[in-house]
């Protein structure tokens, strides 16, 4: 059985609907729900200042939703935002890969850390990148 | 934050974000007065896996005026870095937390 996959869904609500952001989160966290995903977090970004202007906007109201699931709900909700028009923007990543790459590149770490508690034992052991890279620089200039 | 890279032939206008050809652009000898330069990858020192495209404070250390993503051969950041980088941008343009050009 395949784990559930992660999602963080930003979407960017009209900033003169404002006292529709918390409805409008509610309604998208319910059809999640419906679907058969979780809504692990559901975070208000609050009102920022757009990098360019969307539909005439020049700001918006930010919203994060983490979202756990199969994928199908994903669709499900990227549909309802699309056909609305008070979601000015929306952008779903799957964030459960990256993350358990991150993990997994801690651990080794760690586990390398605590293989060699003393570091740099022998001479230049552990910089000897570090110097011969350096003189290769100086020598070409 | 040093942004003259201009001293470079630049055909057309843009290049490429991900230009892992030339390392070392002029050998170190036409640009004469090179700013000091980061060897360093600063992803690697702070130990980041994992870059945010929500952290526009971050992202933005690596957007010069013009919008353009830093190119490493500035920045010093190693190529794995540089990618998750790269995609953190594009991400966080695409929902307007960043500009994709500045004019």
């Amino acid at each position: 059985m395949q784990t559930k996959r992660q999602y963080e869904v930003v979407f960017i609500v009209d900033p003169t609907a404002d006292d529709e952001v918390s409805k409008l989160t509610e309604s998208f966290s319910q059809i999640i729900t419906d679907q058969g995903g979780v809504v692990t977090k559901a975070e208000p970004m609050g009102k920022r200042q757009l990098a360019y202007e969307i539909n005439h906007h020049k700001d918006g109201t930010f919203v994060l939703l983490e979202i756990e699931g199969s994928g199908g709900e994903i669709a499900e909700l990227e549909r309802r935002m699309r056909v609305n028009d008070r979601i000015l923007r929306y952008l779903t990543v799957r964030v459960d890969e990256d993350r358990r790459r991150a993990e997994k590149l801690k651990d080794r770490r760690a586990r390398k850390a605590a293989k060699r508690p003393e570091r740099g034992g022998q001479s230049g052991g552990s910089s000897r990148r570090g110097p011969s890279m350096e003189f290769a620089e100086a020598s070409s200039e | 934050m040093s942004t003259n890279y201009e001293d470079r032939p630049r055909g057309g206008g843009g290049y490429d974000s991900d230009d892992d050809g030339d390392r070392r652009p002029m050998g170190g000898r036409g640009g004469g007065r090179r700013m000091h330069r980061r060897r360093v990858c600063r992803f690697c020192i702070d130990k980041v896996d994992l870059i945010d495209f929500k952290d526009v404070r971050l992202l933005q250390n690596y957007l010069p005026e013009r919008g353009k993503i830093l190119p490493r051969r500035i920045s010093g950041n190693c190529a794995t870095h540089q990618r998750m980088l790269a995609e953190a941008i594009k991400r966080a343009r695409n929902i307007a937390l960043l500009p994709y050009t500045t004019d």
